[in-house]
Parts: C-alpha cells; structure tokens; sequence
C-alpha cells in the first residue's frame, strides 16, 4: 500500500494524479475462507481490518450486496460520542472513542474525526437530574462530561437561544468535548483500503442469499450472487438487514428494523461550532465541513426497508431545531433520506455468539451504530477470532433477552413523572 | 406519509390518525405465568421483523380508537389488507407473492436500469 | 430601456413597469417580471459568483431551478435576508438587495482564487489523504481554515420574522408541471369533472413555451395560448391552479409536498400574507409533467461567465427581451440549439458559428441555419475558451485533430441534450429504465398510482406529447370515479423535431486530457475527477459521487449527474445502465425550513397545558416548571424569598397548619363495566376484587417485562366503577396501554375506559387544618376521621358542586383530594383558599410537594425508578399480590436478573453531614479511593433539604440496599466525597398517626 502523505499528494499534483492505486482491491472471491463477514459497513470491514491486524487472521472476505458503506455507515449523522449511563455502554463506547481519536493515523486515511464538542440540552428538572447522573457515572468511569449552565451552553454553541420565555428553555446541558464527528465515508473506505492491503477480500455487488449449514448445524458457507463461497466462520454485521440474514441461518433475533431520517441544509460559511443534541424535543444537529447543517431526526413508527418516511418525521425535527434556533428558520433544506435502523428492545446492541455453530452476529446499534464504528468492530474481531465476547462486550450477548438483564440506557432516562 | 384504511371506520386517513402497534398476532399466553424463560423471550422479544409482508398492529388512536390489523410489505409499504382485530390472518398469497430471502442490492432498490 | 442589453420589441414584459435593485451594492434597473438573472445579463453582468472549491469566477448558466452557478444572497431587510438564492429563480422586486456570495473581499478580485493555482493539489478526494499530521491539527488548524474555505452563502444571524402557512388538500388527480404537457393532462383531467390541482413552479404557465417561441396550439403561440388554458382551468370550480408552487416531494401512498412561493416577488408584502405555504396533497391519481432539463457541453474551461444553456439563452430573449451577448457561438451536440441560434439572429444578435460536436447534425435545422447564413461546423468541437470576468474566445477544432482556430465571442450557448426530470417519480419509488437509443433514463416501472408524460417520459414531438398528455389526464381522472365531460382535442405544431444529444466528456476533454472540464460547476468537479475517483477504485456510482462531491451540491446534479455517470461508465468500460443512477432524494429544489414547519413555533410549537388554576396560580406570584407538556405551580415565592426559603415555609406551614396543592395535572381514567374490577386486577399487581366501593388503594402498574410503568391511587366509585389515577406524565400512555389489553388480549371484559384527566381540576388539601378548612364547603359528606378514613372516596357537593372527594395523602399529612369538573375548578379553589388562607395555611407547589413525599418515603415514578425497576426493587413487595395468577408482568417478574440478589434496590440515605444536600444524579460506591473506573453501587435519585427534619434527606437505588441499612457508602464528587448512611426510607411519622389524623 502506498502510503498517503502531502509528500504523496504532491508528487501526485505533479503528474496528474495518475499515479494513484486503488484503495482496495476487489479479487474473485476464493473457495473458501477461514472468515466471511457479511455487510461492508463500517463494523464489517473494520472487523475485517482488525482480524488482520491484531489476530493474524487474513483469509477474510467481506461481502457486501451493493456498495461499501452504502448502509447506515453512509447515510448517519455522524455524531460520535461516549457520554452513556451503564458501564455496558460506556465500556463499549469509551473504547471506541479512544480508538476514532487515533483512528486517521492508525489507517493512515484522514476520517476526519472532529472533537468539537457534543451538547446535550436540559429543558427541565427530569432532564438535569439525568444528565448529572450521565455525568457523574462518566466522571468515575474516566470519561469526560460536564455540566454547563445556559449562558455557557450559549457561549459553546451562540446560535443557540436560551431565552426563559422559549417553550422549552434551556436550564443547562451536558458536554462532552471530546465527542464530535466524522467523516462517514472515509471510515469505510479506509478500513477497506487498510484491511485490503493486508490481504482481506473486498467483495461488492455480491448479495447473501443462503447460509450453508454442515451436519452439526455449524455453517459452511454461503450461498451468494456470486455463487456458493465456503466459510469456516460467518460473521453477520449487516445492519438494517440482520434479521433477513440471521433468518438464512434459522435464528430469530429481537430486532425491528424501522427507517430513521435525516437531512442536510444548503451549504453555508461556518455558523455552528459543535454538536447539539436534545432529547426532549428530539432533535440533533452539527455542520459540516461542506458548511451542510446535518440534522437528525426521528424514526418512523413502523417497520420498514424502504429507506424512506414520512414528511411528517423531518416537520417535526425542524419544528425543534427552528425552536431552539430560530435564525434558521430562513435556511434551507437540500437533501433528505433514511437509513434502516436495527433495533433491539433495549436499544442496546447484540454482539456474540449465536445458538449455531461458529455463526457471529453484531447488530441492533440503532440509531447509535456509527459512533461505535471502530470500538465495535476492533470487539467483533475478538469475538470472531477466540469464539467468546471480549470483556467490554460482554453485556452484549443475545441471552439477555432471556434472562432480563438488560442494558436499557432509553428506560433509565424514563419520562417526565 | 400512508394512507391507512381502519376497518371500522370504514375509509382510509392520514397516517398522523394512527398508532403503530407492533407485530400481530402475536396471543398473550393464557398461562403467561408457567411458561418458561424461553418461551417468555420468545413471546416479548423475539420478532421475525421480515423484509416482505408483514402482519402488524394499527390503532386509530385519533379516530375511533380501535386496535386494528394490517398487512404490508415492508419493502414498498404497500398495504395488502386492514382488518379487525380477532379475525384470523387473512390469506394474501394470490395477491402478494411470498416472500423470498433475498435481499436487493442496493443498486436494484436505487434504480438501475433493467 | 432597463439594460443595454434588452432588445426593444423582444420578450413579453412591459417596458414600463420597472424596478430598482442593487447587486453588490451597485444600484441597477429592471422591469417587472425579470428574474435576477435576466435583469443582471440586461444590464451585462454576467460575473455574479464564485465557485465552491476553486473560487473561479461564474456567470449564469441556466434560466430555471437547475441553476448551479448564479447563487446570491437576497435581502428585504437585515433579518428578511436569504443566502444560496439562485438568481435564475428569484424574481426581482423594487428594493431588493443582491449580494454575490463566497468572495473575498470582492466579486472581481477574490483572494481564495488561488484555491484556483493550487488546483492540481486539490484533486478529488485529496484530503483524505493528508492532513493527519500532527494528530491534533486536523481539528484545530486544518478543518477551521477547510471550513472558512467551504460553505457559500452566510446563514441568517436574526429570528426571521416572516411566517409561512400550511395547508392539508385533497383532490383525484394532481397535475406537476404546467408546461404543454401538464395543461393538456390537466385539460382533460378536468373536464370530467374530477377535482383537480396544477401546479408550476414558474410564476407563469407555459413551461418550454416560455422560450419555445416556433409551438403554435390550436392556432395561438404556445405561451399565448397557455396562459389562456391555465386561466380556463383556474376558472373551473374543480379545478385549483398554483403557479410559483414546487412539487419538492412525492411520499407514500401519492402523498406529495408542494410549497408555495407567495410573497418573496413582491416589493412591499401585505404582512399578513405568509411568505411561502406548504401544501401537503394527497392525490388519487399524480401525472407528472415535469419536462426535461437540458445538459451543457463538457470541454475544458467550459465554466466562464457567458458560457450558458442554449435554451436559458432563448428564455432571456423570447421572454425577458435580453439578449445575452453580441457575438454569439454554439456548441451542440443535438438539434435544439440550432434554434437558440435562429431566435437570436432574427433578434439581430451576431452568430458567430454553430459548433456540432456530430458529423450529421439533423437536416431540418441545418438547412434552416445556412439560410440563416449561419457557419456550421459539423465535426467540431470547442476545446478551451478564454476570458477572466467573461467568455472572450473558443478555440475549435476539428474532431480527431486538425482545423484549430480561435473565434471571438462574448457568450457561447451549449447543449449536449435533454435529461427527463424524473426526480419525483424517482422518489415516488418507481424503477427508472435506461433507453440507450435517447441516452435517456425514463420511467419504467411504477411503484405508485401514477403516470409521467411529455418530455420527463421521453416523449418526443410536440403532438405527440399533447396526445399522451390529454389522454393521461382522462385515464388517471376516470379512474377516480369521475366520467362526464367531452374529450378534450387540442393540435399543436413545432418547427423542428429534436435529435441528437451526448453525455460525458466532448472532445478534448477525454481520457488522456488534464483539462479543467466540469461537470459539476458548483462543487467543482471535473471530468478528470471522475477517472481518478474510478483509477482509486470507487466503482460503484455512489462511491463516485460521494469521492468526488459530484452532483452533492444545492443543485443536486441536475445538470451534472448523467455527464458524472457516462464518464464513469466510459472508464469503467461498462454501460451506463450497468453502473447505475445514484439516488434522487427529496426535495427537488431547497425547502425553506421556515415552510416545512409553518405554524409550528412559539406557543405552537407543543402547545402547553395548563391546569384550571393556573391563572390564580400566576396571580400569587408562582413560579412554574415544565412537566411533560404541562405547566405546573413550582414554588410560590414572596417578595424576597429564595426558592430555598420559600420551600421551607412551605413545608413548613404544611406540616404545622396546612397547605393547597394544584394536583389537577394528574391522570385520570374512568374505568366502568361489570369487569371493572377483574380487568384492573389484570394491568395492577394489587387485587381490586377486595376494594369496597368507598375505598381507595395505592396500585402498581407493570409491564410485561416485570419493570414498574405506573402508579397512583384507585378508588372504586361503585361496584361498576372506577376512578384510575396514573402519574403526570404517564397518563397518555396509561391510558394506552389499557386500552391495548382491554381490546387485543382480554375483549371479554365488559369494561369502557374514558380518559377523564382533563374533566377534573384537583385541589389536594392537606395538613393539620385540611378538614376544619373543607368542612364548612363540603355538603352531604360525613368527613369525619371515623366516617372517612384515610383511603376513602365519597361523591357529595363541596361549594354547591359536585366533587368527587377522596381522603389521601401524598405528604403524610391528613388530607383530601377535592376533585371537582374542570369548570368549578378555580371557583372551589378560590373558596377553600378564602378559607385556607384566614387559617395560616399556604399554597405550595411541585417542589415542596417533592420534599414532604421524600420525608415520608413515598416514591415518584419515574424519578425514583426508572424502567429497570421492580417493585420489590422499589421496596412495594406489599403491593404485589401474591395470590393472583395472572397480571401484567406476573411471568417478566420471575426471570432470572430480576430475582437475583444484589439488584439495585431503592433506600434512604443521610449525610454525615446533616447541612449537606446531595446532588440528585450523583453516584455512590463503596470505596471512595478506589482507581478509576470505579464500580459504582447506585444513584441518587431524589435529595432535598428538609426543614421538617432538620437535616438532608434523600433516596438512592443502591445494589443490595436493602441489605445495607447502617451502612456507610460514599458519593464521590468533583470536589469532595460525601459519606452517607444507608437508612430506610420514611423520614417523618414512621407510625402514620398524622396520616390518620
């Protein structure tokens, strides 16, 4: 792989930019692997790059039924964050955001990871006393996030209106500096650039449509597009269509998958400095590089693969964005869309074992799934390489459906009494 | 945004009328207190969340208020039938194709060409 | 003349009828119906923007929405100002102030022109590749100055003061697009009578006519005679016309977004009329008549000001009267335009030459343009062109080599062909499908009860299109049910057919060049982009897009996704289809956000509620808190006091006297029927069978899953009713969750549910003086503590009107909730208060009702527990049954994590010290010193100073707290730790002998 550098870029400017290589490769897929990950998003090839990495493990191929990161990794708002209640999550999140602060020049790919700051507002007594209890739990697990009072709420993010007469005012919010953004795209092609060069097949347009299952009901491969390719371990990260996959295999999995919405504005010179989040009136928002406001959204009520919804969902997010920043009402919105969330009954993900043999699965992030990106993907590939759940993920496992021990981080937030 | 049919009111409203309300017929065990864990997990989480038809659960909630069954694709979120809570699962198979398990790609969703 | 530009005796606007505006602070003239853009190029200026990457300088490209280039800033005043207007849209008003955008510090000298020189280093995709080093500087030196750099116009900094309306309609068939085409489909849609909409986006009807001035229907000019059809049809009772009204988004089930534009054309707006309003249509039956979008030629440096659409040049000339240069060249790839040459010719503007990339251009228009005296040259191309501010030359060759030459010019038209706006039938979810004889993608299959016809389905030849049109119309209309009327004919005639038309790279720009060839004139991209996204392995058509940015700008690739798309193809070796269309999202153009949420803001936004007593409330100086959406009493603080002090005496007067309470914001659900009893026996863990009529019970609500969901206090009325209390903010989904059991899993039960929550005010008495302070008020109730004891509900009069009085307590204190209709509710208040107030008691609010709960140990729902909490978890085993054998969560209460020790279990916790209140939220361990990450027992989850006790109380959910009680724990905070005690959780009164009072 040749390495990228401004040196590179130069070089490169000189000649026309003929010089570059393919960031990955894309070979006719072998017999067999020792592992085949299904889903090319960012979890699936991160998985696959961390395998190579860090287990020795390079006889992987990803596959993928249309493009790289063509999922919910291409299609979220990209907020990245750690600030979580239960040691489950923050294990899981903290350690993925360790990794996104290192993750450029791990790849040597710049995902454009962003610090800028996430905000979450308080509106009233409910929401303080839960996001001090977020930030006190973050304070003794090591994480940052911090209280901050309306006027320094607004001196962080000066868009924001903090006015007591608003409907719903702002009595304080909860930052967490350290959480921000990235660019969605380049994790993915990053992770497939890296996993490639180290000799991982990457293999789009190659749609699962069985799982071959040998006598003992262990899996043997994969029925594809593309034709029947061996596996000696299937790994499934397919997020929005987990439970089509899982099904191949016979597992049931709790998940609902339902579209979630998002949508940019025209693009505009920088305005606002961070991320803000408020859960009460539902809605979240940062700016891009490109000078977009990436504004998010609502879920559709019902199931749904369609990667649509209804305008009613982005009315009712602007509706709260334009509450908390009145100056956009004047502003436009260019592109809207939706990504298929997977979503497990305590919105929670499942990352383990599955009841058939040497079968993985990792799904059910939400509407939380990119954040985890590397975090989750460097766990899967334990998982996939030793057959047990490494210990920050260990909460994860699909048995908890059974046993009740769930890790509810929307039930601890309850609602107003 | 649909457009949702309640087999009781007998006409087709806005989707902003309607509650979704999960999987249909999905019974709540009469001995709900003496089956096992499993069966507890199966019967509250466990959901088939197909790609294809399914059946689910409306309720006219700012309407008539009834607890009604529907059923769509969940591809093109056509609906198939509407029908009353009670009534048994409707045969669609003349009018729905089963469902395969296969999964577009998403070119094929997106609008390539044939 | 308004412009030097405006050719007398050409267009259709009135030379008198002029208005002033300024672009960059320079003041200029143009007359009324001029767009900015055709007012800036009457006047000669066809520099008016900067490019998004490059900064290069850009003129106008288009005469429509597909504009790329021409992006202002529009402002009426300082907080009525709108950044990324496109200037071929946005009609001129008197007193309007253009601004050109993403230039410093001016149009004609921008400093990030240099962006421009350094043009080789910034290829597609260049910054992901660098930048990484040191680590910390991509957020703060690389991204802040990328930043700066991107974005165009400036956001508005003011509240804007305009509003927008919304509005909901119906009808059988809606008609998009009002071109020949849409008229003709809306024509004979409507003459069977079906309920019709049309709309356009233009402030006129016309579509192509507006510059296709050689279409003659039944006999008229095409313009003339379709402003006559829009006008038959606005006249008709079935019929609704709106122009300068975009259809933006086709949704499920024919739902479509259609906004409005109604008074940004206008100099001094009635201010009562809404900016724009939003229609949102459900449809029968759509047609789509949204025509086609013509495409520009891909050469190097094919991005100068002057360098426009051949049709956007004949708009500016049939329509405005500009004429868009003197010397004028085109360079073409199909046959439309030759006539572009023609119209301006005959307008006396000078043709330099017609360039034909084709060896055949189509016979008609090539005989025409030699009898025009017109030079053609077929088999050529333009390879470059010159000029800084403005097109000076092209330099031509001869394809394959040979023939160069350099002709002077001050405006090249170009045309590679037509692109059908399939946008909303794409969103609709229907199937496009390629025809690789037009080079085109058209509908193909049908995912929604529509039709699309004219030029966005391919249609080709005028009368043809009005045939597919007129019949559309009537098919989609008598498929509503609708079957009167004649049909309508109607005979248009063109003066050519159209052939011809290219994608991708022209000559001079292909594979082996460096040339600067956009496609994407906005975000900068070139076709040389494209190869090397595809050299870098992006294969699929998004990942193309999304590397190189293309199509991802305010126009949304309207021009440039099928050039982005051939080339792509062309690399890649693969056909068109193959590589396939990125997606066409909503909207079609930019919404304005102020549109899509209209009405919704302020005190619309989430109306509040608010309790029958809260304007005495705010008459007594309460302070409020938000709960959910209600407004309810917080503390009622005198002159001077502090909240702290306030809830003291509070307290404080209602444990010594008494005090009044708003508690009207609690749920109520009137629960009636002969199962009455067996059914709240199923959604509660207590038994209801056992409670006399006259009684009341604290119940518990669960879940399937075993976690509380709800609680309150249930009297039984009757043998047959019920009166539910849920919390504040549970009532709604209370009420809910009833009613899916009674209806789905136990419809046996003769029981009806009403939600009653807002038909009763509740006025909670409570304290010492609570009944000497009702008695006098109550009629035809023995309240008696012997007649009436604690947890008991009788109906009777209080002030002459009815009331359903209970005798509860959530304070501890001896008291009575007095529930009377909403109407009474401040009038009864206001009595009781007469009352109350001669006695020494108070009002209080939410927050010392929160304190004296706590000293007396009683749980709030939702604060105390969350969803992981059981009720033995909760310390309220006594309120589960244990001799039913069903209720809601009797099965998810024995799983194994929520009988296993060591669950967190809620208890009371005192500090050390007695002065110290803890922070609700603050998290508690077992050893203080412990490194990080520590293992944390519990949370706080309610903490009050209590001026009844004399020290802090508080509740905490702690792992194995019950087991804990005198145990010392720890809640380690930022600067200090604070020890506590493990206690129960009833601080005052453990005996219950002032409750009984």
């Amino acid at each position: 792989m040749r390495k990228y550098s401004v040196f590179a870029v130069a070089r490169e400017a000189l000649r026309g930019h003929k010089g570059w290589e393919p960031q990955w490769v894309s070979p006719e897929p072998r017999k067999e692997y020792d592992v085949i990950i299904v889903g090319g998003g960012g979890h699936g090839l991160g998985a696959a790059y961390y395998l190579a990495k860090e287990h020795g493990i390079t006889n992987v191929a990803v596959i993928e039924k249309g493009w790289l990161g063509g999922g919910n990794t291409g299609r979220n708002t990209t907020i990245i964050r750690s600030n979580y209640l239960y040691d489950e999550s923050m294990d899981i999140y903290e350690h993925s955001l360790k990794l996104w602060e290192g993750l450029s020049q791990e790849l040597n790919y710049n995902v454009m990871y962003s610090p800028r700051g996430v905000m979450m507002l308080s509106h009233n007594i409910h929401d303080k006393q839960s996001f001090k209890r977020h930030i006190h739990a973050n304070r003794l697990h090591g994480i940052d996030n911090e209280w901050l009072t309306p006027q320094q709420a607004k001196d962080f993010c000066p868009p924001l209106d903090i006015s007591a007469t608003a409907r719903y005012p702002i009595n304080g919010a909860a930052l967490q500096r350290r959480g921000g953004t990235a660019r969605h795209d380049a994790v993915a092609w990053g992770y497939a650039r890296a996993a490639s060069d180290r000799g991982v097949h990457i293999i789009q347009n190659c749609e699962v449509k069985g799982i071959r299952r040998g006598p003992n009901g262990e899996v043997t491969g994969v029925e594809t597009s593309r034709g029947f390719i061996g596996a000696k371990k299937i790994a499934v990260s397919a997020s929005g269509h987990n439970s089509v996959i899982m099904s191949m295999a016979d597992v049931r999995v709790p998940l609902h998958s339902v579209p979630l919405q998002a949508l940019v504005s025209e693009p505009m010179k920088p305005i606002f400095p961070c991320v803000v989040m408020s859960n009460t009136v539902h809605a979240y928002i940062s700016q891009s590089d490109k000078g977009e406001l990436v504004i998010g959204a609502g879920t559709d009520q019902y199931n749904s693969y369609s990667q649509t919804g209804g305008l009613q969902i982005i009315t009712h997010t602007l509706d709260a964005i334009c509450e908390l920043f009145p100056m956009f009402r004047r502003v436009k919105m260019m592109r809207q869309w939706g990504g298929i969330t997977d979503n497990t009954p305590d919105r929670s993900a499942i990352q383990g074992v599955t009841p058939v043999p040497n079968l993985f699965v990792n799904c059910g992030w939400g509407t939380g799934g990119f954040k985890a990106t590397p975090g989750s993907a460097h766990l899967f590939a334990h998982l996939i390489a030793k057959g047990e759940p490494h210990k920050l993920a260990s909460g994860l496992t699909l048995d908890r459906f059974r046993t009740g021990r769930l890790i509810d981080e929307a039930a601890a937030a309850a609602v107003a009494h | 945004m649909l457009l949702i049919y309640c087999p009781y009111c007998e006409e087709e409203r806005s989707e902003l009328e309607f509650r979704h309300g999960g999987d249909a017929h999905i019974a709540r065990p009469t001995n709900i207190a003496d089956i096992t864990d499993e069966e507890f997990a199966e019967f509250f989480f466990l959901r088939d969340n197909p790609k294809g038809l399914i059946f689910e659960r409306w309720r006219h909630i700012h309407g008539c208020g009834r607890f009604f069954n529907a059923a769509r694709d969940t591809v093109s979120d056509k609906f198939y039938a509407s029908y009353k809570a009670g009534e048994p699962k409707p045969d669609l198979s003349a009018v729905h194709p089963a469902t395969e398990k296969t999964v577009e790609t998403y070119e094929a969703t997106e609008g390539t060409a044939k | 003349m308004s412009g030097a530009n405006r050719i007398a005796g050409q267009g259709r606007l009135t030379p008198a009828r002029t208005a002033r505006f300024t672009f960059d602070g320079k003041s200029y003239e143009a007359l009324e119906g001029d767009t900015v853009a055709s007012a800036l190029l009457a006047n000669g200026v066809h520099l008016v923007g900067r490019s998004f990457k490059y900064h290069r300088p850009r003129g106008i490209v288009s005469a429509g929405p597909e504009e790329p280039n021409a992006l202002i800033d529009v402002a009426r005043d300082t907080a009525r100002r709108q950044p990324n207007v496109r200037a071929t849209v946005q009609e001129v008003f008197d007193g309007m102030k253009v601004t050109s955008q993403n230039r410093w510090p001016s149009l004609t000298f921008d400093v990030g022109g240099l962006n421009n020189l350094m043009s080789p280093f910034f290829a597609a995709g260049f910054y992901y590749k660098t930048f990484m080093w040191p680590k910390a500087a991509w957020e703060k030196v690389y991204e802040p100055v990328i930043r700066r750099a991107a974005g165009l116009g400036t956001a508005p900094t003011e509240e804007d003061p305009d509003h927008y309306a919304n509005r909901y309609a119906t009808c059988d068939v809606l008609v998009v697009g009002a071109g020949v085409a849409g008229l003709s489909a809306a024509l004979s849609a409507a003459a069977t009578g079906a309920r019709v909409i049309l709309c356009d986006e233009q402030p006129e009807v016309g579509g192509a006519l507006h510059y296709d001035r050689s279409v003659t229907v039944d006999g008229k000019e095409g313009f003339v005679w379709a402003q006559e059809a829009a006008a038959r049809l606005a006249a008709m009772d079935n019929v609704t016309v709106l122009s300068r009204t975009t259809a933006f988004g086709y949704y499920n089930h024919n739902f479509v977004g259609l906004v409005e534009r109604v008074t940004d054309h206008v100099a001094r707006p009635d201010r009562k009329a809404p900016r724009e309003r939003l229609w949102q249509v459900r449809a029968k039956r759509v047609i789509l008549a949204t025509g086609a979008i013509e495409r520009h030629m891909v050469f190097g440096n094919n991005d100068r000001p002057g360098i426009m659409l051949a049709s956007a040049a004949r708009t500016y000339l049939n329509h405005f009267g500009v004429a868009v240069g003197k010397k004028v060249a085109i360079y073409t790839a199909n046959d439309s335009a030759y006539e572009a040459a023609f119209d301006l010719k005959r307008a006396g503007v000078q043709i330099a030459a017609i360039v034909d990339s084709r060896g055949k251009p189509g016979d008609a228009v090539l005989n025409e343009a030699r009898s025009h005296g017109i030079e053609v040259l077929t088999g050529h191309s333009v390879v470059d062109t010159k000029g800084h501010r403005r097109v000076s030359a092209i330099t031509v060759v001869r394809n394959g080599g040979g023939g160069k030459r350099s002709i002077t010019v001050d405006a090249l038209l170009t045309s590679a062909g037509w692109t059908p706006s399939v946008h909303l039938f794409s969103q609709s979810r229907g199937k496009v499908a390629y025809n690789a004889e037009t080079g085109q993608f058209l509908p193909g299959t049908y995912a929604q009860d529509c039709l699309s016809v004219g030029a966005c389905n391919g249609t080709i030849g005028l009368q043809a299109t009005i045939e597919e049109a007129l019949a559309a119309g009537e098919l989609m209309a008598r498929a509503t049910g609708n079957d009167g009327g004649e049909k309508v004919e109607l005979r248009g005639e063109n003066a050519f057919e159209w052939t011809g038309g290219m994608a991708g790279a022209a000559e001079g720009a292909g594979a082996d060049t460096n040339v600067k060839a956009f496609i994407d004139f906005q975000n900068d991209v070139c076709a040389k982009d494209i190869r090397l996204a595809v050299r870098e392995g992006m294969h699929s058509i998004e990942h193309i897009k999304r590397f190189t940015t293309n199509g991802m700008a305010t126009d949304q690739g309207k021009l440039s996704n099928l050039h982005g798309l051939a080339i792509a193809a062309e690399t890649l070796g693969r056909e068109i289809p193959k590589v396939g269309l990125t997606t066409f999202r909503a909207p079609y153009t930019p919404v304005t956000f102020g549109t899509i949420i209209n009405h919704s803001r302020g005190d619309l936004f989430d109306p509040a509620r608010k309790t029958p007593m809260h304007a005495w409330e705010a008459a007594h100086g309460a302070i409020f808190e938000d709960v959910g959406n209600w407004k309810r009493a917080w503390y009622y603080p005198r002159a001077g006091e502090t909240m702290q002090e306030a809830v003291d005496r509070e307290c404080r007067t209602v444990r010594e006297v008494a005090g009044l309470f708003d508690a009207s914001t609690l749920g109520k659900i009137e629960v009636v029927g002969p199962d009455a009893a067996e059914f709240l026996n199923l959604m509660y863990t207590n038994a209801w069978d056992t409670l006399k009529p006259g009684r009341c019970r604290y119940g518990i609500m669960l879940r399937e899953d075993g976690f509380v969901y709800d609680d309150g206090v249930v009297g039984r009325i009757a043998e047959d009713r019920f009166h539910v209390t849920t919390t504040t903010g549970g009532a709604p989904r209370v009420m809910n969750h009833m009613e899916d059991y009674l209806q789905t899993e136990f419809p046996h039960l003769k029981v009806w549910l009403t939600s009653t929550t807002e038909q009763w005010a509740v006025i909670a008495v409570q304290g010492p003086k609570a009944r000497e302070i009702i008695a006098p008020l109550v009629e035809g109730i023995d309240i008696s503590n012997e007649a009436f004891p604690h947890m008991s509900v009788r109906e009777g009069k209080i002030c002459g009107v009815p009331t359903r009085l209970f005798r509860m307590s959530f304070t501890g204190e001896a008291g009575f909730e007095v529930n009377v209709p909403a109407d009474y509710g401040q009038a009864v208040w206001e009595a009781i208060w007469a009352r109350a107030e001669a006695l020494g008691a108070c009002a209080y609010g939410t927050e010392t009702m929160h304190v004296l709960r706590a000293e007396k140990g009683y749980i709030i729902v939702g604060q105390d527990t969350d969803g992981t909490v059981t009720p033995f978890d909760a310390g309220l085993a006594w309120a589960v049954s244990k001799k039913k054998t069903d209720f809601v969560g009797i099965r998810g209460l024995k799983r194994p994590d929520l009988v296993k020790e060591g669950r967190k279990q809620l208890v009371g916790l005192r500090t050390k010290d007695p002065k110290l209140v803890l922070e609700e939220g603050a998290q508690i361990v077992a050893d203080p010193n412990q490194p990080v990450p520590m293992k944390m027992l519990g949370h706080v989850t309610s903490a009050y100073w209590s001026e009844n006790c004399g020290h802090s109380i508080a509740f905490a959910l702690v792992e194995g707290g019950h087991s804990r009680t005198g145990q010392t724990l720890y809640v380690p905070m930022p600067d200090r730790t604070v020890a506590v005690e493990v206690t129960d959780m009833v601080f005052i009164d453990k005996e219950g002998v002032r409750l009984n009072g």
